[in-house]
């Protein structure tokens, strides 16, 4: 089932937490929602969820407004909240099935659900204990059991790792990586390394407003658009290299590190690649190269970027 | 309706798992059973079959359980935010609230009807009126009802289970003793009002045997008030 959001705003008093962004999702698609604290993005999950009301805009599931037919396309979608808060007093396995009866999984079936929901988070051997008396992952696992219990055509993750061991995350990950194939995804995160580990998609939303939406790498290009190499040379002084380096074509500026040692740092003109003329440049003058490095734009300095100002 | 019964049976088990059903059920039977057969005008020192001094107790020990037993049922889940999941659930604002209306009715229903050996016993001793009796419990019954949705409504304006408790205890205590005293305060058309405001004459008159309309009606519409401001408090997360 696709998503579209148009024009979405929410306002909290005088706050405006969601000011009319409009995006799209696809099924099969896994989009990582990014977003400094209070940037909106869980008060954007609430109202697909239909947890809260929409102020203005509208949210569409299959062409179906959720401000208008929200009760019924609850049934289309799972949802972990953030905090992950569940009933305490009540036993793993008692409370999957409550989940499944409440989400109309049909009686015969919910056993059968159950069961997998049990096998695939990996949950057997806490089925029968108090969800209280998990730790922070089991719990976590069974927000995940909940969420997906129905068989959901979509899936609304908020923060789903938080609190679970390395371990855990690359099962959880992989989990939803091999769900989103043919659902739809929507994943809120504060860990950048994930959204490039499990995500098609990154949207990075800053004061309710959207501020960057592709892919990994489309992001990396946008943000930096300009290729740089760190470069380590023997055989000649840093004045030297520097005056050679910076009358390549494609180069713009050259930086020699602070000491006097013989590293460098390369930035090229947008568009341009100077690797290939600094390795011509250097043979041509016996320069040995110990070391040429080309930086990426971490995802962390684009996020920095857009949300900091 | 299949929602509403998942939510009922679930609160149901929660009550008898934290033992408050328990605590519930052995105080209230020791109550009443207490002020009914053993201590002040109890039925051997009135000397006649009737269960006049059982409704009496119940009608009292109803009015403070009740509230104890309703503070947690949307008061806690507001607390831990579990409120949350079950209204992303694929079920509506009503049906939670019927739901919990209903796992709390149950459970005093299940009360009341420990307590049938006493009417069973007196019929034993001596010549019964049993359609009183009926109309005692259809009074006690409607009564629960209506301190349920009170409750019910308590709980779900806050997520501190004591401010919950207290303010059902309060919005309680008007139909159950002030409307009544008003009433016997004012004279015409006010103590008219407040006459027909007093849950206490309304019960009065049904557990005497007599189960006049009116006073169905009146049970029913507090329930209904009770639940529909319940339903209301809940859906004010959508607009805010």
């Amino acid at each position: 089932m696709d998503i579209r959001i148009e024009n979405l705003s929410k306002r909290y008093a005088s706050q405006r937490a969601v000011d009319g962004i409009s995006f799209e999702v696809k099924t099969g698609e896994i989009l990582g929602f990014l977003g400094p604290n209070g940037a909106g993005k869980s008060s954007t999950m609430k109202m697909i969820t239909g947890y809260i009301g929409i102020d203005g805009g509208d949210i569409l599931i299959d062409g179906r407004s959720v401000k208008r037919e929200g009760q019924s396309l609850k049934r289309y979608i799972g949802y972990l909240p953030e905090h992950n808060p569940l009933y305490l007093d009540m036993p793993v396995i008692d409370y999957l099935q409550f989940c499944a009866a409440l989400q109309g999984v049909p009686n015969d079936r919910i056993e059968e659900r159950t069961r997998m929901m049990i096998r695939l988070c990996g949950l057997n051997a806490e089925k029968h204990k108090n969800i209280g008396e998990l730790s922070k992952g089991y719990r976590q696992r069974v927000g995940l059991a909940q969420a997906m219990i129905h068989d959901p055509e979509i899936l609304i993750l908020d923060e789903p790792t938080t609190g679970l061991d390395p371990n855990q995350i690359v099962e959880i990950r992989r989990l939803i990586r091999e769900i989103g194939k043919a659902k739809t995804v929507i994943l809120s995160t504060h860990i950048l390394p994930e959204v490039e580990a499990t995500c098609d998609r990154i949207l990075i939303i800053n004061k309710g407003k959207i501020v960057a939406d592709g892919t990994a790498d489309t992001l990396r290009q946008q943000a930096s658009g300009q290729e740089v190499v760190h470069l380590q040379l023997e055989g000649t002084t840093a004045q030297h290299a520097v005056e050679a380096l910076s009358a390549l074509p494609h180069v713009a500026v050259v930086k020699a590190d602070e000491g006097g040692s013989s590293r460098f740092e390369v930035k090229s003109r947008a568009g341009h690649s100077s690797r290939r003329d600094i390795f011509n440049l250097c043979v041509a003058k016996g320069w040995v190269i110990t070391e040429m490095t080309p930086v990426e734009t971490r995802l962390e300095d684009i996020f920095r970027n857009l949300t900091v100002n | 309706m299949q929602a509403i019964w998942v939510i009922a049976k679930r609160e149901l088990h929660s009550y008898f798992d934290s033992l408050m059903a328990y605590i519930m059920l052995v105080l209230f039977l020791g109550f009443s059973g207490f002020f009914t057969w053993l201590f002040g005008s109890d039925i051997f020192m009135v000397g006649q079959v009737s269960l006049e001094a059982f409704f009496n107790v119940a009608f009292w020990t109803l009015f403070f359980f009740i509230p104890a037993l309703t503070m947690r049922l949307l008061a806690e889940e507001n607390k831990t935010g579990t409120i949350e999941l079950l209204l992303t659930k694929a079920v509506t604002d009503r049906q939670v609230v019927v739901g919990k209306f209903l796992s709390t009715f149950l459970l005093v229903s299940i009360a009341l009807a420990f307590t049938l050996p006493y009417p069973i016993t007196l019929a034993n001793i001596g010549n019964l009126d049993v359609g009183q009796v009926v109309c005692g419990y259809l009074g006690l019954l409607l009564l629960s009802a209506a301190y349920i949705s009170i409750g019910l409504f308590a709980s779900s304006i806050t997520s501190n289970q004591i401010v919950a408790f207290l303010t059902a205890l309060f919005i309680g205590l008007f139909f159950h003793l002030i409307f009544d005293v008003l009433a016997g305060q004012f004279t015409g058309a006010v103590g008219l009002f407040f006459d027909a405001l007093s849950l206490s004459q309304h019960f009065g008159s049904i557990s005497r045997g007599v189960v006049d309309s009116t006073d169905v009606v009146y049970f029913l519409s507090i329930v209904f008030v009770g639940l529909m401001l319940a339903e209301v408090s809940l859906a004010k997360r959508t607009i805010q």
